[in-house]
Protein backbone atom coordinates (compact mmCIF):
# COMPACT_ATOMS: atom_id res chain seq x y z
CA UNK A 1 0.00 0.00 0.00
CA UNK A 2 1.30 3.54 -0.90
CA UNK A 3 2.24 5.68 2.20
CA UNK A 4 -1.30 8.00 1.09
CA UNK A 5 -3.74 7.88 -1.62
CA UNK A 6 -5.40 10.95 -2.05
CA UNK A 7 -8.68 11.11 -1.55
CA UNK A 8 -11.31 13.77 0.20
CA UNK A 9 -10.84 14.00 3.75
CA UNK A 10 -13.52 12.50 5.36
CA UNK A 11 -15.31 11.30 2.01
CA UNK A 12 -17.52 7.97 1.20
CA UNK A 13 -15.65 5.37 -0.18
CA UNK A 14 -13.77 5.71 -3.07
CA UNK A 15 -15.08 4.10 -6.52
CA UNK A 16 -11.89 4.12 -8.07
CA UNK A 17 -8.32 3.99 -6.98
CA UNK A 18 -4.87 4.34 -7.97
CA UNK A 19 -2.20 2.76 -5.66
CA UNK A 20 1.38 3.54 -6.45
CA UNK A 21 1.11 3.81 -10.39
CA UNK A 22 4.25 3.03 -12.55
CA UNK A 23 4.12 3.76 -16.30
CA UNK A 24 6.45 4.98 -18.51
CA UNK A 25 7.08 5.18 -22.61
CA UNK A 26 10.60 3.68 -23.41
CA UNK A 27 12.64 5.24 -21.26
CA UNK A 28 10.23 7.88 -20.70
CA UNK A 29 8.39 7.78 -17.38
CA UNK A 30 5.15 8.78 -17.03
CA UNK A 31 4.37 8.45 -13.78
CA UNK A 32 6.69 7.67 -10.77
CA UNK A 33 4.29 6.13 -8.51
CA UNK A 34 0.76 8.21 -8.98
CA UNK A 35 -1.99 7.48 -6.07
CA UNK A 36 -5.20 8.76 -6.19
CA UNK A 37 -8.91 8.08 -5.07
CA UNK A 38 -12.02 9.26 -6.35
CA UNK A 39 -15.45 9.06 -4.38
CA UNK A 40 -18.39 8.28 -5.83
CA UNK A 41 -20.28 11.11 -7.52
CA UNK A 42 -17.27 13.06 -6.83
CA UNK A 43 -16.02 15.61 -9.63
CA UNK A 44 -12.61 15.47 -9.41
CA UNK A 45 -10.08 17.81 -11.70
CA UNK A 46 -6.87 16.50 -12.19
CA UNK A 47 -4.53 19.36 -13.18
CA UNK A 48 -0.81 19.87 -13.96
CA UNK A 49 1.07 21.33 -16.48
CA UNK A 50 1.71 19.47 -20.08
CA UNK A 51 3.76 16.49 -20.09
CA UNK A 52 3.17 16.29 -15.84
CA UNK A 53 1.56 13.04 -16.55
CA UNK A 54 -2.09 13.65 -15.92
CA UNK A 55 -3.74 12.25 -18.94
CA UNK A 56 -1.10 9.12 -18.70
CA UNK A 57 -2.92 8.60 -15.28
CA UNK A 58 -6.74 9.19 -16.64
CA UNK A 59 -5.72 6.03 -19.07
CA UNK A 60 -4.32 3.74 -16.59
CA UNK A 61 -7.86 4.77 -13.97
CA UNK A 62 -10.02 4.18 -17.27
CA UNK A 63 -8.34 0.53 -17.90
CA UNK A 64 -6.70 1.82 -21.75
CA UNK A 65 -3.01 1.57 -20.26
CA UNK A 66 -1.49 -1.10 -18.07
CA UNK A 67 0.66 0.22 -15.31
CA UNK A 68 4.42 -1.36 -14.78
CA UNK A 69 3.69 -1.27 -11.14
CA UNK A 70 0.87 0.06 -8.23
CA UNK A 71 -2.48 -1.08 -8.68
CA UNK A 72 -5.67 -0.09 -10.00
CA UNK A 73 -8.93 -0.62 -8.61
CA UNK A 74 -12.73 -0.11 -9.21
CA UNK A 75 -15.61 -0.55 -7.64
CA UNK A 76 -13.62 -3.22 -5.40
CA UNK A 77 -11.86 -4.96 -8.47
CA UNK A 78 -8.43 -4.76 -9.91
CA UNK A 79 -8.64 -3.10 -13.13
CA UNK A 80 -4.63 -3.36 -13.47
CA UNK A 81 -5.08 -7.46 -13.82
CA UNK A 82 -8.06 -7.95 -15.75
CA UNK A 83 -7.40 -9.48 -19.36
CA UNK A 84 -8.17 -7.07 -22.44
CA UNK A 85 -11.59 -8.76 -22.97
CA UNK A 86 -12.69 -7.64 -19.35
CA UNK A 87 -10.92 -4.63 -19.56
CA UNK A 88 -12.79 -3.72 -22.66
CA UNK A 89 -16.50 -4.54 -21.02
CA UNK A 90 -15.81 -2.34 -17.98
CA UNK A 91 -15.12 0.43 -20.26
CA UNK A 92 -18.27 -0.36 -22.68
CA UNK A 93 -20.58 -0.98 -19.60
CA UNK A 94 -19.47 1.09 -16.35
CA UNK A 95 -17.03 4.04 -17.58
CA UNK A 96 -17.72 6.79 -20.15
CA UNK A 97 -15.13 9.31 -22.06
CA UNK A 98 -15.25 12.75 -23.17
CA UNK A 99 -11.75 13.91 -25.46
CA UNK A 100 -10.77 16.78 -26.54
CA UNK A 101 -11.22 16.46 -29.84
CA UNK A 102 -15.23 15.00 -29.91
CA UNK A 103 -13.16 11.89 -31.67
CA UNK A 104 -16.80 10.89 -33.06
CA UNK A 105 -16.78 8.46 -36.10
CA UNK A 106 -17.15 10.87 -39.42
CA UNK A 107 -19.50 8.13 -41.38
CA UNK A 108 -22.09 7.99 -38.09
CA UNK A 109 -24.70 10.77 -37.98
CA UNK A 110 -25.22 12.74 -34.37
CA UNK A 111 -27.78 10.63 -32.96
CA UNK A 112 -25.46 6.82 -34.50
CA UNK A 113 -22.38 8.49 -32.53
CA UNK A 114 -24.52 8.94 -29.39
CA UNK A 115 -26.19 5.83 -30.03
CA UNK A 116 -22.66 3.96 -30.37
CA UNK A 117 -22.05 2.68 -26.45
CA UNK A 118 -25.33 1.25 -26.57
CA UNK A 119 -25.27 -0.70 -29.70
CA UNK A 120 -22.38 -1.98 -28.42
CA UNK A 121 -23.44 -2.89 -25.42
CA UNK A 122 -26.20 -4.82 -27.33
CA UNK A 123 -29.20 -2.50 -27.08
CA UNK A 124 -31.65 -2.81 -29.99
CA UNK A 125 -31.18 -0.07 -32.73
CA UNK A 126 -34.59 1.88 -32.56
CA UNK A 127 -34.49 2.25 -28.21
CA UNK A 128 -30.54 3.08 -28.50
CA UNK A 129 -31.55 5.66 -31.58
CA UNK A 130 -34.33 7.22 -28.94
CA UNK A 131 -31.98 7.42 -26.10
CA UNK A 132 -29.60 9.53 -28.41
CA UNK A 133 -32.28 11.28 -29.56
CA UNK A 134 -33.03 12.73 -25.90
CA UNK A 135 -29.71 13.35 -24.62
CA UNK A 136 -29.09 15.06 -28.02
CA UNK A 137 -32.66 17.13 -27.15
CA UNK A 138 -31.08 17.90 -23.63
CA UNK A 139 -27.71 19.07 -24.73
CA UNK A 140 -29.67 21.74 -26.97
CA UNK A 141 -28.49 19.58 -30.30
CA UNK A 142 -32.36 19.28 -31.00
CA UNK A 143 -32.39 18.81 -35.15
CA UNK A 144 -29.58 18.07 -35.68
CA UNK A 145 -29.71 14.37 -35.46
CA UNK A 146 -28.54 13.61 -38.87
CA UNK A 147 -25.68 15.65 -39.45
CA UNK A 148 -21.82 14.00 -39.73
CA UNK A 149 -19.32 15.51 -37.49
CA UNK A 150 -17.98 17.33 -40.46
CA UNK A 151 -21.50 19.33 -40.61
CA UNK A 152 -21.52 20.18 -36.89
CA UNK A 153 -19.34 23.22 -35.30
CA UNK A 154 -16.78 22.21 -32.80
CA UNK A 155 -18.91 23.01 -29.88
CA UNK A 156 -21.43 21.15 -30.92
CA UNK A 157 -19.15 18.19 -32.01
CA UNK A 158 -18.20 18.54 -28.58
CA UNK A 159 -21.75 17.89 -27.21
CA UNK A 160 -22.33 15.25 -29.20
CA UNK A 161 -19.21 13.57 -27.92
CA UNK A 162 -20.35 14.72 -24.35
CA UNK A 163 -23.90 12.86 -24.98
CA UNK A 164 -22.26 9.67 -25.91
CA UNK A 165 -20.02 9.99 -22.93
CA UNK A 166 -23.02 9.61 -20.63
CA UNK A 167 -26.16 8.50 -22.50
CA UNK A 168 -24.93 4.41 -21.04
CA UNK A 169 -25.43 6.06 -17.39
CA UNK A 170 -21.97 5.42 -16.68
CA UNK A 171 -20.70 4.95 -13.29
CA UNK A 172 -17.40 6.86 -14.05
CA UNK A 173 -17.00 9.58 -16.89
CA UNK A 174 -13.29 10.63 -17.98
CA UNK A 175 -12.86 13.81 -19.39
CA UNK A 176 -9.65 14.45 -21.50
CA UNK A 177 -9.30 18.36 -21.71
CA UNK A 178 -13.05 18.19 -22.59
CA UNK A 179 -13.04 21.86 -23.69
CA UNK A 180 -9.60 22.27 -24.77
CA UNK A 181 -10.20 22.89 -28.69
CA UNK A 182 -13.24 25.46 -27.59
CA UNK A 183 -13.38 29.20 -27.36
CA UNK A 184 -14.00 30.10 -23.49
CA UNK A 185 -17.90 30.63 -24.35
CA UNK A 186 -19.11 27.66 -26.22
CA UNK A 187 -16.28 25.60 -23.58
CA UNK A 188 -18.07 26.81 -20.57
CA UNK A 189 -21.31 25.90 -21.88
CA UNK A 190 -20.09 22.48 -22.52
CA UNK A 191 -18.72 22.25 -18.65
CA UNK A 192 -22.29 23.40 -17.59
CA UNK A 193 -23.94 20.60 -19.15
CA UNK A 194 -21.12 18.01 -18.29
CA UNK A 195 -21.21 19.41 -14.69
CA UNK A 196 -25.39 19.40 -14.33
CA UNK A 197 -25.47 16.04 -16.54
CA UNK A 198 -22.85 14.25 -14.13
CA UNK A 199 -24.33 15.58 -10.89
CA UNK A 200 -27.95 14.98 -11.71
CA UNK A 201 -27.08 11.03 -12.39
CA UNK A 202 -24.78 10.52 -9.69
CA UNK A 203 -21.72 10.31 -11.79
CA UNK A 204 -18.38 10.40 -10.97
CA UNK A 205 -16.19 12.70 -12.84
CA UNK A 206 -12.72 12.49 -13.40
CA UNK A 207 -11.74 15.78 -15.33
CA UNK A 208 -8.17 16.34 -16.57
CA UNK A 209 -7.61 19.58 -17.68
CA UNK A 210 -5.44 22.61 -17.85
CA UNK A 211 -7.21 25.41 -17.30
CA UNK A 212 -8.52 26.63 -13.88
CA UNK A 213 -11.27 28.12 -14.96
CA UNK A 214 -12.70 24.15 -16.06
CA UNK A 215 -11.42 22.52 -12.77
CA UNK A 216 -13.82 25.05 -10.92
CA UNK A 217 -16.69 23.10 -11.85
CA UNK A 218 -15.24 20.33 -9.97
CA UNK A 219 -15.90 19.52 -6.37
CA UNK A 220 -11.93 18.99 -5.66
CA UNK A 221 -8.44 19.46 -7.52
CA UNK A 222 -5.60 17.74 -7.74
CA UNK A 223 -1.79 18.43 -9.15
CA UNK A 224 0.20 15.97 -11.18
CA UNK A 225 4.16 17.24 -10.66
CA UNK A 226 6.40 14.87 -12.40
CA UNK A 227 4.58 11.63 -12.46
CA UNK A 228 3.05 12.12 -8.86
CA UNK A 229 0.01 13.28 -7.35
CA UNK A 230 -0.17 16.07 -5.29
CA UNK A 231 -3.41 17.17 -3.29
CA UNK A 232 -3.75 21.25 -3.09
CA UNK A 233 -3.21 22.76 0.46
CA UNK A 234 -6.72 23.33 2.19
CA UNK A 235 -5.29 25.39 5.13
CA UNK A 236 -2.21 27.59 5.46
CA UNK A 237 1.19 26.15 5.91
CA UNK A 238 1.79 25.16 8.91
CA UNK A 239 -1.60 25.62 10.26
CA UNK B 1 -20.18 40.75 -3.41
CA UNK B 2 -15.97 41.56 -2.84
CA UNK B 3 -15.36 40.94 -6.46
CA UNK B 4 -14.33 45.13 -6.97
CA UNK B 5 -12.28 44.82 -3.70
CA UNK B 6 -8.82 46.24 -4.58
CA UNK B 7 -6.24 44.85 -2.26
CA UNK B 8 -5.10 48.20 -1.58
CA UNK B 9 -5.54 47.69 1.91
CA UNK B 10 -3.14 44.49 1.54
CA UNK B 11 -0.73 46.10 -0.20
CA UNK B 12 -0.03 48.79 2.27
CA UNK B 13 -0.03 46.09 4.75
CA UNK B 14 2.95 44.25 3.14
CA UNK B 15 5.38 47.57 3.25
CA UNK B 16 5.72 46.59 6.86
CA UNK B 17 6.31 43.18 6.57
CA UNK B 18 7.90 43.32 3.75
CA UNK B 19 10.81 45.62 5.65
CA UNK B 20 10.42 43.50 8.33
CA UNK B 21 11.11 40.44 6.16
CA UNK B 22 14.28 42.26 4.56
CA UNK B 23 15.44 42.60 8.46
CA UNK B 24 15.53 39.32 8.69
CA UNK B 25 18.35 38.35 6.58
CA UNK B 26 20.61 40.49 8.81
CA UNK B 27 20.13 43.58 11.34
CA UNK B 28 20.11 46.45 9.03
CA UNK B 29 20.24 50.54 9.10
CA UNK B 30 17.61 52.10 7.65
CA UNK B 31 19.11 53.07 4.57
CA UNK B 32 20.10 49.74 3.65
CA UNK B 33 16.57 48.54 4.03
CA UNK B 34 14.98 51.41 1.68
CA UNK B 35 18.16 50.58 -1.04
CA UNK B 36 16.60 46.64 -1.14
CA UNK B 37 13.57 47.59 -0.67
CA UNK B 38 13.47 49.74 -4.03
CA UNK B 39 15.48 47.51 -5.81
CA UNK B 40 13.08 44.17 -5.23
CA UNK B 41 10.01 45.58 -4.71
CA UNK B 42 10.18 49.35 -5.27
CA UNK B 43 10.20 48.88 -9.04
CA UNK B 44 9.76 52.53 -10.07
CA UNK B 45 7.97 53.93 -7.15
CA UNK B 46 10.69 54.56 -4.24
CA UNK B 47 10.03 53.88 -0.77
CA UNK B 48 10.23 57.29 0.93
CA UNK B 49 13.25 57.38 3.99
CA UNK B 50 10.69 59.02 5.78
CA UNK B 51 8.38 55.85 5.44
CA UNK B 52 11.17 53.16 6.23
CA UNK B 53 11.85 55.31 9.55
CA UNK B 54 8.16 55.72 10.57
CA UNK B 55 8.15 52.02 9.73
CA UNK B 56 10.82 51.16 11.66
CA UNK B 57 10.03 53.23 14.68
CA UNK B 58 6.53 51.01 15.00
CA UNK B 59 7.95 47.45 14.31
CA UNK B 60 10.36 48.80 17.46
CA UNK B 61 7.59 49.89 19.78
CA UNK B 62 5.55 46.94 18.85
CA UNK B 63 8.39 44.56 20.03
CA UNK B 64 9.18 42.93 16.69
CA UNK B 65 12.30 44.96 15.97
CA UNK B 66 14.84 46.16 18.35
CA UNK B 67 16.85 49.36 17.42
CA UNK B 68 21.07 49.05 18.46
CA UNK B 69 22.42 52.13 19.75
CA UNK B 70 23.33 55.50 17.73
CA UNK B 71 26.52 55.15 15.67
CA UNK B 72 28.59 57.20 15.12
CA UNK B 73 28.62 59.30 11.78
CA UNK B 74 26.25 61.78 9.70
CA UNK B 75 22.64 60.80 8.62
CA UNK B 76 19.44 60.78 9.29
CA UNK B 77 19.39 57.89 11.32
CA UNK B 78 22.46 55.60 12.41
CA UNK B 79 20.41 52.92 14.05
CA UNK B 80 20.90 49.35 13.05
CA UNK B 81 17.79 47.32 13.52
CA UNK B 82 17.11 43.25 14.03
CA UNK B 83 14.41 41.23 14.07
CA UNK B 84 12.92 39.57 17.03
CA UNK B 85 11.52 36.32 17.84
CA UNK B 86 8.50 37.97 17.89
CA UNK B 87 9.18 39.61 14.32
CA UNK B 88 9.99 36.27 12.65
CA UNK B 89 6.97 34.46 13.59
CA UNK B 90 5.27 37.31 12.21
CA UNK B 91 6.89 37.10 8.57
CA UNK B 92 6.37 33.35 9.10
CA UNK B 93 2.92 33.74 9.79
CA UNK B 94 2.01 36.32 6.96
CA UNK B 95 4.09 34.42 4.32
CA UNK B 96 2.27 31.09 4.82
CA UNK B 97 -1.44 32.70 4.79
CA UNK B 98 -2.77 32.80 1.30
CA UNK B 99 -3.93 36.30 0.11
CA UNK B 100 -7.63 37.04 0.01
CA UNK B 101 -7.93 35.42 -3.76
CA UNK B 102 -9.30 39.09 -5.47
CA UNK B 103 -8.34 40.86 -8.55
CA UNK B 104 -4.65 43.10 -8.47
CA UNK B 105 -2.79 41.55 -5.63
CA UNK B 106 0.34 40.50 -7.70
CA UNK B 107 1.86 42.77 -5.84
CA UNK B 108 1.65 40.95 -2.55
CA UNK B 109 2.05 38.15 -4.53
CA UNK B 110 5.14 38.95 -5.74
CA UNK B 111 6.57 40.19 -2.45
CA UNK B 112 5.93 36.65 -0.80
CA UNK B 113 7.79 34.97 -3.21
CA UNK B 114 10.95 37.20 -3.40
CA UNK B 115 11.54 37.19 0.32
CA UNK B 116 10.38 33.58 0.81
CA UNK B 117 13.16 32.83 -2.15
CA UNK B 118 15.63 35.31 -0.20
CA UNK B 119 15.32 33.60 3.05
CA UNK B 120 15.03 29.97 2.25
CA UNK B 121 11.56 29.43 2.85
CA UNK B 122 9.44 26.87 0.95
CA UNK B 123 8.14 29.29 -1.96
CA UNK B 124 6.45 26.29 -3.59
CA UNK B 125 4.45 25.18 -0.62
CA UNK B 126 3.26 28.83 -0.03
CA UNK B 127 2.57 29.09 -4.17
CA UNK B 128 0.18 25.89 -3.38
CA UNK B 129 -1.37 27.16 -0.46
CA UNK B 130 -1.98 30.13 -2.96
CA UNK B 131 -3.60 28.18 -5.95
CA UNK B 132 -5.79 26.23 -3.44
CA UNK B 133 -7.29 29.81 -2.28
CA UNK B 134 -7.56 30.56 -5.74
CA UNK B 135 -9.17 27.81 -7.10
CA UNK B 136 -11.67 27.83 -3.67
CA UNK B 137 -12.89 31.37 -4.60
CA UNK B 138 -12.82 30.27 -8.36
CA UNK B 139 -15.26 27.32 -6.98
CA UNK B 140 -17.62 30.05 -5.64
CA UNK B 141 -17.65 32.37 -8.25
CA UNK B 142 -18.32 29.55 -11.06
CA UNK B 143 -21.00 28.42 -8.47
CA UNK B 144 -22.57 32.25 -8.89
CA UNK B 145 -22.69 31.78 -12.07
CA UNK B 146 -24.87 28.68 -12.09
CA UNK B 147 -27.37 30.08 -9.58
CA UNK B 148 -27.31 33.52 -9.90
CA UNK B 149 -28.79 36.29 -12.37
CA UNK B 150 -26.70 37.09 -15.80
CA UNK B 151 -25.35 40.45 -13.87
CA UNK B 152 -24.01 38.21 -10.89
CA UNK B 153 -22.53 36.29 -13.60
CA UNK B 154 -20.88 38.81 -15.68
CA UNK B 155 -19.28 40.36 -12.37
CA UNK B 156 -18.11 36.64 -11.74
CA UNK B 157 -16.71 36.41 -14.64
CA UNK B 158 -14.34 39.66 -14.43
CA UNK B 159 -13.26 37.95 -10.86
CA UNK B 160 -12.79 34.30 -13.12
CA UNK B 161 -10.74 36.13 -15.73
CA UNK B 162 -8.07 37.78 -13.38
CA UNK B 163 -8.41 35.24 -10.93
CA UNK B 164 -6.96 32.86 -13.98
CA UNK B 165 -4.23 35.39 -14.36
CA UNK B 166 -3.00 35.06 -11.46
CA UNK B 167 -2.71 31.02 -11.24
CA UNK B 168 -1.17 31.29 -14.56
CA UNK B 169 1.39 33.39 -13.14
CA UNK B 170 1.71 31.36 -10.02
CA UNK B 171 1.90 28.38 -12.50
CA UNK B 172 5.13 30.16 -14.17
CA UNK B 173 6.52 31.56 -11.10
CA UNK B 174 6.40 27.68 -9.59
CA UNK B 175 8.04 26.63 -12.94
CA UNK B 176 10.78 28.83 -12.52
CA UNK B 177 11.78 29.19 -8.63
CA UNK B 178 15.38 27.75 -9.37
CA UNK B 179 16.11 30.62 -11.80
CA UNK B 180 14.58 33.41 -9.30
CA UNK B 181 16.43 31.78 -6.26
CA UNK B 182 19.38 32.09 -7.97
CA UNK B 183 18.80 35.81 -8.83
CA UNK B 184 17.35 36.94 -5.61
CA UNK B 185 19.89 35.72 -3.59
CA UNK B 186 23.15 36.80 -5.96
Amino acid sequence: MPAEVLGRPGSRDPVIEARDVVKSFGPTPALRGASLSVAAGEILAVMGPSGSGKSTLLHCLAGILIPEGGEVHFAGRRVDTMGEAERSALRRERFGFVFQSGQLVPELTAEENVALPLLLGGARRAEALRDARGWLGRLGLDGLEERRSGELSGGQAQRVALARGLVACPEILFADEPTGSLDSLTGEHVMDLLAAASRDQGTTVVLVTHEARVAAYADREVVVRDGRVTALAQDPVGS
Amino acid sequence: MRLYTLSVFSQRMSVPLTLLGLLEREPSHGYDLKRDYDAFFGRGKPIPFGQVYATLARLARDGKAVAGDHEPGSGPDRKRYAITPEGVAEVETWLAEPVEPEPHLQTVLFAKVTLSLMLGRPAERYLDTQRAAHLRRMRELTDLKRTGGVVDGLLADHGLFHLEADLRWIDLTAARLSSLAEAVRS
